[in-house]
């Protein structure tokens, strides 16, 4: 854990939402086309090198998925995006401006950085009314919290999220009475109430009946676009169904980028999955 | 062994006796006056007569009676005269001749000045190490003239100290400045006190000995820092090595079941009393091995902590799997538990457990720096228990799994761990550790109900400091802390070095949260 | 927790008044029974120990006041604890020591009101005298006014929580870890106020009060402001909390204590909402332990001792966390028993209590309130 770097920088831990304009590098500049550019990101764990040298670039608009066996450092390159894990060296920006590095996780919410964890990670005790209220897009700070109170429109827009993700049925209900596929979609509906610019999903289909895994495929190519979206994904029907560019990770860096049907025929590729 | 010896040579010496020593010094010694009594007993030291050494022995026994103008020497059973050392019969109206504490002290530098004259040279020795501290001015003549006959070197350099304390008042500044020169050569607590005086224009009026009292007082002084450095290093490393008794097993148990067994300090009482039952019954059926009945207590204190640590973790902890804040709440109710059944069953007051005769006194480095035998002890008991732990984690099966379980402990069981029976012997083992350490702790401090109490926060910063699952970063951090407080204790009192340590320890995890020795992943943090 | 149902009386939109949303905080039933409770303790309880004469079977003791006044302190440390402990999800084992500084920052100023009534009739308070203190240390200065008491009350434990509360969240130091440090924390300070030199009196305290606001402390009627004081600022509390748990901040509190990290992923920085409630928690023990001291007539460092600490998360575990009434029904519970106990059967009193916890987590994770629940949700069942 490298937290006490983020620590020292920050040694207000400040607000997010208060300093977003001052700590942080500048607004999010998407004016060149690169929504998120990693640079020779290196984590070690106890000598062990989960990412090494990763360098990988997203456009604005686009939808990757990035491929590969366990340990490839899928997950960490993840953790490190959203600020959960801080690189031993290496550059992250979120656009032309923003430094991730530098950011705690809740500031790295802010600038438009959503995620899905691999387990689904919602709030059991809440419904999921309540679920997606909190993940709402809006001032998060504890004194807006305490006044907050829902706005017709506010209504609405949990209203129509909970309808595409086919939850409005279960609105008043508490999340962790719902199905495993139930939840992952709340997560996702989650991410979108966040409004991000860059989602970063992991595994977002594992559990889920193939109706509700090519329903997710579509929901995330109507969303790609407007949206850039990181998918980490090992079921390659999925991945095909999603379409444009795939990366293949391999011991913390990449072996591989091109469409489905190039990657599937590297032999490198080849040889990581199938071993030598 | 050593008293026993000397008892004989002084009885040899008594019976073989040739010249008497003065009646009337004698019959002086029996005086109504307390300064009487002590010119008597200065003036029979200066003789150097076995005679007198039996008659000085015997005041100091409180078996010299008098009865009119005679002095008799009655040790229970048989009366002697005191000056011919033959039978006689003592009046019934015979009276004990009183000895205050300020005759004791004078009686035992008598005793020990002629004692300066035996013929044995290991009874020269003691009696010279006695003559080290409270030697007045009346001592000078008869210990000058014990070190101008002494061969022995050792003798003699003990003996010069003791003379030096004794010419120190001397008229004659020569004699006074060869004292203080003597002296400066020491780093003892008592001779600083004596120099004190010679320092200051009022009390010394010669300015060259004034001055070399001033030079020896610096020196003296920075010696004895050495020695409290020492000391305070020493007791840090006793500290160190109880806290790490206590901790190991915490650190063992909270690393695989993360849980914090606030009864844990309990168990340290258990291992305690054991030691004290296993006293008792030796005192009462094997008085003759008495010595024996600690090493005998370790065993016997293991397995009662570790089965009392099964009965806790099988039918509580083992149940609140998970809820690990419930689990300090429970295990809070099974210390209150422990601690009253200890008060029903050995009494709410503290119980008597002794050193057994081989842990008792010490080892003298410095004048002002004695190790005593039952802390180190301790520290060597501490670093034996620390490579069974050592071996039983790293080279056998259990310690494998054990080490399998906390670091990931759903992989664990996928591979086939039985992770409920690993609990439960993990915990057996903690018990059982701070069982041991129970032992530890009776033979330094009170045995009593509430003794376990205040250990479950000293041994719980040892394990956030050295890091969960780690058995390098528990010793680093017991000693580390032991020893880090012992010496700001030297400084700014317990009070204040206890909030130290604690605003350290919260500033220590904000920059390694995960202690000394992080364990590093994906898997570290949850 | 399920805040939706209890909102849906109101507009479902658009802006609602404060004081309309505190009011909406608790349904018809709680207000009730909150009415019922203040009257009884403003009107009948007096009543009862002032007019009924002594005699009587409904008379009421001074015993019983003084005794049922402290046991509404313990709710209110038992409510403020279920706030940080229920909702939060942090276990703190070491409010005792906010309660105690409430305490003696209260206590300073019944000590100044001695005055001259002191055994040694100085203007300083006895201990000091003993300690041959020539001044007030400067920490005493304006111990005098009550105003800067009150002040007090809230602002010391107010200010080492936040302290405190601030570098331990935000080294993100939680679960067991947390709950033993705030327990090291309590047991240093009570080492700390056993010190003479520390200046609140070592090993004693305060004691021996004689007046509050120049009005005899243990007059009847004295007796009873305090008593319907104690009653006001539970039945305040109660709102207050009730109000905080069904707001947006509730709820993100009880998301944190859940799902940490999904609440950061989402963008809410968990840091200043825990220091928000731990604060909170802090200051209503605060004013619990100032207005136990008058009550009660002592405060020492014993106050302080992790054993008592620990006991406040017992009262709530035993009523029920999460919900506001069970730590009230707890403390109640607990120490009507611990009174008795006491009283009859002092050596099993420890029994009892160990056992408690050990019954209570094991047997009653929802404690008394989630029990009387479950039956009645039994009961329903039977019928239909």
């Amino acid at each position: 854990m490298n937290a006490q770097a983020a620590l020292i920088d920050q040694p207000d831990g400040g607000d997010s939402a208060t300093q977003l304009g001052h700590v942080v590098t500048g607004e999010l500049d998407l004016s060149h086309g690169v929504a998120l550019y990693l640079e020779d990101i290196t984590v070690s764990f106890d000598g062990f090198k989960a990412l090494n040298n990763l360098t990988l670039a997203i456009n604005a608009g686009e939808l990757r998925c990035i491929i590969g066996p366990n340990g490839a450092g899928k997950t960490t390159m993840m953790d490190v995006i959203t600020g959960k894990t801080r690189p031993d060296s290496g550059k992250a920006f979120f656009g032309q401006t923003i430094d991730l590095t530098r950011l705690t996780e809740p500031e790295i919410a802010h600038v438009g950085i959503g995620r899905k964890f691999q387990k689904p990670t919602i709030f059991e005790q809440h419904t999921a009314f309540e679920n997606l209220e909190l993940a709402m897009k809006t001032d998060k700070r504890v004194w807006k919290s305490l006044m907050a109170w829902l706005t017709g429109d506010d209504r609405d827009r949990i209203a129509d999220t909970l309808k595409l993700i086919r939850l409005d049925g279960e609105a008043d209900r508490p999340a962790g009475l719902l199905s495993h596929g139930q939840k992952q979609w709340l997560e996702i509906g989650m991410l979108l109430m966040q409004e991000p610019k860059l989602l970063l999903l992991d595994e977002p289909v594992a559990g889920m009946t193939d109706d509700e895994t090519m329903r997710t495929a579509e929901l995330f190519v109507s969303l790609a676009g407007k949206h850039s979206l990181v998918v980490v994904e090992h079921d390659m029907a999925f991945v095909e169904k999603l379409g444009g560019l795939v990366t293949v990770l391999h011991e913390g860096s990449v072996l591989a980028e091109g469409d489905l049907a190039t990657v599937q025929n590297d032999q490198r590729v080849i040889e990581v999955y199938l071993g030598r | 062994m050593k008293k026993i010896l000397l008892t004989f040579l002084l009885c040899a010496a008594g019976f073989g006796a040739a010249a008497a020593p003065d009646p009337a010094l004698v019959r002086q010694l029996a005086a109504e006056d307390n300064s009487d009594k002590i010119t008597a007993i200065q003036q029979l030291a200066q003789t150097a007569d076995p005679e007198a050494t039996r008659i000085l022995q015997a005041m100091a026994d409180d078996s010299l009676f008098l009865a009119g103008d005679k002095v008799f020497i009655f040790d229970g059973e048989t009366a002697r005269d005191a000056l011919s050392g033959e039978t006689a019969e003592m009046p019934d109206d015979a009276e004990s001749v009183t000895v205050n504490n300020r005759l004791r002290g004078e009686l035992a530098n008598a005793l020990a000045a002629l004692k300066l004259f035996d013929p044995d040279s290991a009874v020269r020795l003691a009696a010279a190490r006695e003559l080290q501290s409270n030697v007045g001015a009346e001592m000078a003549e008869i210990l000058g003239r014990a070190k101008a006959q002494e061969s022995d070197a050792q003798i003699k350099a003990l003996l010069s100290l003791a003379h030096a304390q004794a010419t120190l008042q001397d008229a004659d500044p020569a004699v006074r400045l060869a004292a203080v020169r003597a002296l400066a050569e020491t780093a003892s607590p008592a001779v600083k006190s004596l120099l004190l005086p010679l320092t200051d224009k009022a009390t010394e009026a010669d300015d060259g000995v004034r001055n070399a009292a001033i030079i020896a007082l610096k020196e003296i002084e920075r010696r004895l820092a050495w020695g409290e450095t020492l000391a305070a290093i020493f007791s840090g490393l006793s500290l160190g090595s109880i806290l790490l008794l206590a901790a190991l097993g915490l650190a063992i148990t909270y690393g695989v079941m993360g849980i914090i067994n606030m009864a844990h300090g309990e168990l340290l009482m258990v291992g305690a009393y054991t030691a004290y039952v296993m006293q008792s019954l030796f005192r009462n059926y094997l008085p003759e091995w008495i010595d024996w009945y600690l090493p005998a207590a370790i065993p016997v204190a293991f397995f009662t902590a570790a089965a009392v640590g099964v009965l806790m973790e099988r039918t509580v902890i083992r149940w609140l799997y998970g809820r690990t804040l419930e689990t300090l709440l429970a295990t809070w109710g099974l210390s209150l538990v422990l601690i009253q059944a200890a008060r029903v069953i050995f009494g709410a007051q503290n119980v008597e457990v002794s050193n057994p005769s081989w842990m008792s006194g010490g080892v003298e480095l410095l004048p002002n720096l004695i190790l005593p035998w039952n802390r180190v002890i301790i520290i060597g008991f501490a670093l034996f228990v620390l490579f069974l732990v050592w071996v039983l984690m790293n080279r056998t099966r259990l310690g494998m799994f054990v080490r399998a379980v906390t670091q990931n402990r759903p992989m664990a069981g996928c591979v086939g761990v039985l992770t409920a029976r690993i609990d439960t012997m993990a915990f057996a083992l903690g018990a059982g550790i701070a069982g041991l350490g129970g032992v530890a702790l009776s033979q330094i401090s009170n045995v009593g109900p509430d003794m376990g109490q205040g250990y479950i926060v000293d041994s719980f910063m040892v394990v956030v400091v050295g890091g969960v699952g780690q058995l390098a970063g528990a010793v680093w951090a017991a000693l580390g802390l032991g020893i880090f407080s012992k010496l700001l204790e030297g400084w700014a009192g317990a009070v204040i070095a206890k909030i130290a340590i604690l605003v350290a320890i919260i500033i220590f995890i904000q920059k390694r949260p995960q202690g000394i020795f992080a364990l590093k992943g994906r898997f570290a943090d949850q | 927790m399920s805040a939706t149902s209890s909102v849906l009386s109101l507009p479902a939109s658009g802006r609602v008044p404060l004081t309309l949303r505190v009011f909406a905080a608790l349904d018809r039933k709680a207000w009730i029974a909150l009415g019922i409770f203040l009257a009884l303790a403003l009107i009948v309880v007096p009543v009862l120990n002032l007019a009924v004469p002594p005699e009587s079977a409904f008379h009421v003791s001074a015993y019983a006041i003084t005794l049922i006044g402290k046991i509404m302190c313990y709710a209110l440390v038992a409510v403020a604890m279920d706030l940080i402990w229920g909702y939060g999800g942090i276990l703190s084992l070491g409010h005792g020591l906010f309660f105690a500084l409430g305490g003696y920052a209260f206590g300073m100023y019944l000590m100044r009101q001695i005055g001259r009534d002191g055994s040694y009739q100085s203007d300083l308070p006895d201990f000091m005298v003993f300690l041959d203190w020539k001044e007030l240390p400067w920490f005493w200065l304006g111990s005098d006014s009550f105003g800067w008491a009150a002040f007090l009350v809230l602002a010391v434990p107010a200010v080492v929580a936040f302290v405190f509360g601030y570098f331990a969240f935000r080294s993100r130091i939680k679960g067991v870890y947390f709950s033993i440090i705030t327990q090291a924390l309590t047991y240093a300070a009570m080492l700390l106020f056993f010190r003479n030199e520390t200046g609140f009196g070592g090993n004693n305290g305060f004691t021996d009060f004689k007046r509050v606001l120049d009005v005899p402390i243990t007059a009847p009627e004295t007796r009873l402001v305090l008593f319907a004081l104690t009653a006001i600022a539970l039945a305040a509390t109660l709102v207050f909390s009730a109000w905080l748990v069904r707001s947006k901040f509730g709820r993100v509190l009880t998301a944190i204590r859940d799902a940490e990290s999904r609440v950061m992923f989402i963008g809410y920085n968990p840091l200043w909402y825990k220091l928000t409630i731990w604060v909170i928690s802090a200051v209503l023990c605060g004013i619990a332990g100032a207005l136990y001291v008058p009550q009660v007539g002592i405060i020492n460092p014993s106050e302080m001792s992790p054993a008592n600490s620990i006991e406040i998360a017992i009262w709530v575990a035993v009523g029920g966390r999460g919900t506001l009434i069970g730590p009230v029904i707890g403390a109640f519970t607990v120490n009507l028993a611990k009174s008795w106990f006491t009283v009859s059967f002092p050596e099993y009193w420890l029994f009892f209590l160990g056992l408690l916890f050990i019954v209570v987590t094991l047997l009653l994770p929802q404690g008394l309130v989630g029990l009387w629940k479950k039956l009645i949700s039994k009961k329903q069942g039977a019928q239909a």
